[in-house]
């Protein structure tokens, strides 16, 4: 697909770079030229230095032909514009990046009436994130596949685990009939196990299961599986606002922290069931005060990394109970973060990128492959993908035993008319049923594509 | 620096060599040349296997950086130099493997300067591997690489901006691999054009393909001992026209195929180019018909035009034997050759772009003088040039002189009349042929020393490289780990 590209910040290049991974034809445009340049050296793309909302540029970077049109730059207003006139000049799909919660409560009106294919909030986005997350607390990581029937939950093995220093294939059957295990992340490395794996201590585990299976799959294990009762969160932006309504309705009580008055009034307005204090949270006395040692969860999110990463290394000292979730900005520094193990991290701006890379994929879907969603894993070491079998496919019934699976492609988990099977070696695929595929290969277009040629 | 990339594509290339041989191959089976279609065949096969063989393991790491990229692309065009040597010394034509290395070299980079006194008694086959040299050289060996090899990382860039001519290489398209497919269609589409249009105009179909990869390549290379001037006015006529309209950036044909000649006739270089050939040929045909050198006017226009495209686009054909006319004449083609062609085409030398950046920025230094506190930026086709680019184009300007002095000053140990060491050195540095005097269009290169051929090899690749990819394999700190 043709696809253009406005705004070249974190989202921007993470998007370039994902989809110019994936056959696209990109062209990116921005201000600012040194950003263009070194785009233009890293990735196989066009770059055109200038404002996306002019329509010269946008005709220089090929708008009348293009499929589709993303605007992420810092701008929502701007990026709205590019939309209008991208729609205007090129009739393409558009999808826009806005984060004002002004725009957001009437997002639908402008949708509909600009024409817009997709709206991604970011903060909105982490901010489901971080509260599904506070959903099933022991769970570092959740993702939905199959419309909400099956999920992907990813945790930490400990000491005391019955799954620790165990091979897999002799995990009790209690436990693997539910779910796969399909992920085993451990330092650096990422491994999609054999029978013969053996699970330690401080693995990171992702599991696939329908929603009911992966609950009684934490119960079984000896895990906390019910949501968190109360939550202190630090920074009182816009994720937190979006978090604290989710948790609200959720009536899980929520304390927030933020150093500006204004906003604290602000949100007292907006969030009047919500305790809203003001005041530095960074304040070790302060937050003992407000009993960080008994808080279930606790959620930082500054605008500054250092600071989230230093509180939630400080809650886990002194109440080592409590869910933690950090904010970061600043992806590449993913695997030392991850190294601290101060539980779940969410990224924004790779969250956003990933929705819309999800938008691409499910618009490419229907033209030249068929998959339904991706989520990227670990880095983008692992994907987990979502197949539509297609009549014909030479994957039907076949039992899974006698096929010829490539090395490093998983079967996590088969979809038979929203009925979740955690697969076996006799598990048979039929046809319009939508398998999960969990590989280390990049770039499979088709469930055709897991077989040795 | 990434040695195992640096392998692999060198491994690669080998095998694109072999399967470039097979047309002079097939050319050998249709002439009942067996002998040279023997060497030819054992030649597509050495160079297949050891292809396979050196490829056949991926790196890991393909990520390359610029330094890579020049590193790849000076030593692919010596590499490629030196491997298409081989046919002419296994073949008997050129007896020496320095004298068959300039040969290909003079091919590769479309010099067309040739140490062969007679080239009419040189096999079919072998004649047309040498003018297919030009046409491979022309768009660039990498590019075909690109092109026709599946690369999927955006790295490669990097490969085409060394290759390519041109202050700012840049995409047409999204995707390296398509700009490369889309500019060897336009060069393949101009090259079968050519070949139809001198067929009717009387040439046999062998002729008319050599001469055709000599001229879209911009090369040079004539298969008969009187050049172009055995041919028939209107040949000539057609040559003319196509040596003119490769000499121009390709991304004008880009947008003229995509019906966008507004911006086709934005670009600032291509006005000028076609301007200055405009200007030159008359003052020429003027200097030729007033010293009395054709009775005709019109003829001394032809011949004029003829000469002055055939320096400018850097292809360095002759009609007439432009070293016996006014010294006027002899002075301006020599200096247009300094200049050559438009960016982004197969022409060498200087390059309009970069001597119309170097203009405009001399003529804002001018205006600060008069206007101290003047913001002034250079120009062209409508756009600001970076201050980046117009530094990169000043130090190309430094070195290239330097280079151009440092050669004149190698070439003169062969105690060669002054014109001559100064116009092989131009006409080397910038992928012409012909000079003045022993080397006009009517001479050639054999009377250098083996010394001097080196020095002058070196030229043609630093020039049609421009200079920097060359440079940097030179350097030892690019080896160092």
């Amino acid at each position: 697909m043709q696809i253009i590209i406005v705004g070249c910040g974190n989202v921007g290049q993470t998007l370039t770079q994902q989809l110019s991974k994936e056959g696209h034809d990109i062209t990116v445009i921005e201000e600012k030229s040194s950003v263009v340049q070194s785009v233009v050296n890293n990735l196989d793309v066009m770059g055109i230095v200038g404002n996306g909302a002019s329509y010269s540029i946008m005709k220089d970077a090929g708008i009348e032909t293009a499929d589709l049109m993303i605007a992420v730059t810092d701008s929502d207003e701007l990026n709205l514009l590019c939309c209008l006139i991208a729609k205007k000049a090129g009739n393409c799909h558009t999808i826009a990046r806005v984060r004002n919660p002004v725009y957001n409560n009437e997002i639908n009106f402008i949708k509909e009436e600009l024409g817009l294919s997709m709206v991604i909030n970011p903060e909105e986005a982490a901010a489901s994130e971080a509260g599904r997350l506070l959903k099933l607390p022991s769970a570092t990581k959740i993702e939905t596949f199959a419309r909400g029937r099956a999920e992907l939950v990813r945790l930490v093995i400990d000491e005391n685990s019955r799954l620790c220093d165990l091979a897999l294939k002799d995990i009790p059957s209690d436990l693997k009939k539910q779910v796969i295990i399909a992920v085993v992340s451990r330092g650096n490395d990422v491994h999609i196990p054999d029978g013969n794996f053996i699970l330690r201590a401080g693995d990171e585990i992702t599991i696939f299961g329908s929603s009911k299976n992966t609950v009684s799959f934490f119960k079984k294990l000896g895990l906390p599986s019910a949501k968190v009762h109360s939550t202190m969160i630090i920074g009182g932006g816009e994720t937190a606002y979006y978090l604290a309504m989710q948790l609200i309705a959720l009536g899980i009580k929520v304390i927030i922290f933020d150093k500006d008055p204004v906003r604290c009034k602000e949100l007292t307005d907006l969030l009047p069931q919500a305790l809203i204090i003001n005041g530095d949270g960074t304040d070790k006395d302060m937050l003992l005060e407000e009993g960080v040692t008994r808080t279930d969860s606790f959620v930082s999110l500054t605008n500054l990394d250092e600071e989230n990463i230093m509180l939630s290394m400080y809650v886990k000292s002194i109440n080592p109970k409590a869910k933690l979730i950090t904010k970061v900005h600043r992806v590449t520094y993913g695997d030392i973060i991850g190294s601290l193990s101060i539980g779940s991290i969410i990224y924004p701006k790779n969250i956003t990128a990933d929705r819309i890379v999800q938008f691409v994929r499910g618009m490419s879907a229907s033209k030249d492959s068929n998959i339904e969603t991706l989520y990227k894993l670990n880095d983008d070491k692992v994907e987990a993908l979502e197949f539509i079998v297609r009549n014909g496919s030479p994957v039907i019934g076949k039992p899974l035993s006698q096929m010829k699976i490539k090395k490093g492609v998983l079967i996590a988990c088969i979809n038979h008319y929203g009925e979740i099977i955690s697969p076996s070696g006799d598990s048979v695929i039929r046809d319009r049923d939508s398998v999960i595929v969990v590989t280390t290969l990049a770039g499979l277009k088709d469930i055709s594509d897991i077989l040795e040629n | 620096m990434n040695y195992s990339m640096i392998r692999y594509i060198l491994f690669r290339l080998f095998r694109v060599f072999g399967a470039l041989l097979v047309l002079p191959f097939i050319v050998a089976i249709i002439y009942k040349e067996y002998d040279s279609a023997e060497s030819f065949f054992m030649l597509i096969l050495i160079s297949s296997i050891v292809g396979y063989l050196g490829s056949f393991k991926k790196p890991k790491n393909t990520v390359i950086y610029a330094k890579e990229g020049f590193t790849i692309t000076a030593l692919a065009w010596i590499v490629v130099s030196m491997l298409g040597a081989v046919p002419f010394v296994v073949t008997g034509t050129i007896p020496n493997y320095i004298d068959a290395c300039f040969e290909t070299v003079s091919g590769f980079t479309t010099t067309g300067g040739s140490i062969l006194t007679s080239v009419e008694q040189i096999e079919k086959s072998v004649q047309f591997w040498r003018t297919f040299t030009h046409w491979i050289g022309g768009m660039g060996v990498l590019v075909f690489l690109l092109a026709v090899v599946p690369m999927a990382d955006g790295y490669s860039m990097h490969l085409m901006r060394a290759e390519s001519p041109g202050p700012v290489v840049g995409k047409i398209v999204p995707k390296v691999k398509d700009t490369a497919k889309i500019l060897y269609l336009i060069y393949f589409g101009i090259t079968v054009l050519e070949i139809i249009c001198l067929k009717i105009s009387g040439l046999s179909l062998y002729e008319a393909a050599t001469i055709t990869f000599s001229t879209v390549g911009t090369g040079g290379f004539a298969v008969t001992n009187a050049g172009i001037g055995g041919y028939s006015t209107i040949s000539q006529a057609v040559i003319i026209v196509f040596m003119a309209l490769c000499g121009v950036n390709f991304t004008v044909y880009y947008f003229l195929i995509n019906r966008k000649p507004k911006e086709a006739f934005a670009i600032d270089e291509v006005k000028y180019y076609f301007g200055t050939m405009a200007v030159a040929a008359t003052l020429i045909a003027i200097n030729i018909y007033r010293a009395g050198v054709l009775d005709s006017a019109g003829m001394c226009f032809h011949h004029a035009l003829f000469a002055v495209t055939s320096i400018m686009t850097t292809t360095g054909f002759g009609t007439l034997d432009f070293d016996k006319w006014p010294e006027f004449s002899r002075v301006l083609l020599m200096g247009l050759a300094c200049v050559g062609a438009c960016a982004g085409s197969t022409g060498g030398g200087f390059k309009f772009s970069r001597a119309l950046i170097i203009i405009r920025n001399a003529r804002n230094e001018l205006n600060f003088l008069v206007h101290p506190k003047a913001v002034k930026r250079v120009f062209m086709d409508g756009h600001t040039v970076e201050g980046t680019t117009v530094k990169s184009v000043s130090a190309y300007l430094g070195l290239y002189v330097i280079t151009l002095i440092a050669s004149v000053l190698l070439v003169s140990l062969d105690n060669f009349d002054y014109q001559t060491t100064v116009t092989s050195v131009i006409a080397t540095l910038n992928n012409i042929g012909p000079g003045l005097g022993m080397i006009g269009p009517m001479g050639n290169y054999s009377e250098f020393s083996y010394f001097s051929k080196i020095v002058l090899m070196f030229d043609m690749l630093a020039g049609r490289l421009e200079l920097l990819p060359i440079f940097i394999v030179m350097k030892p700190k690019t080896w160092r780990r």
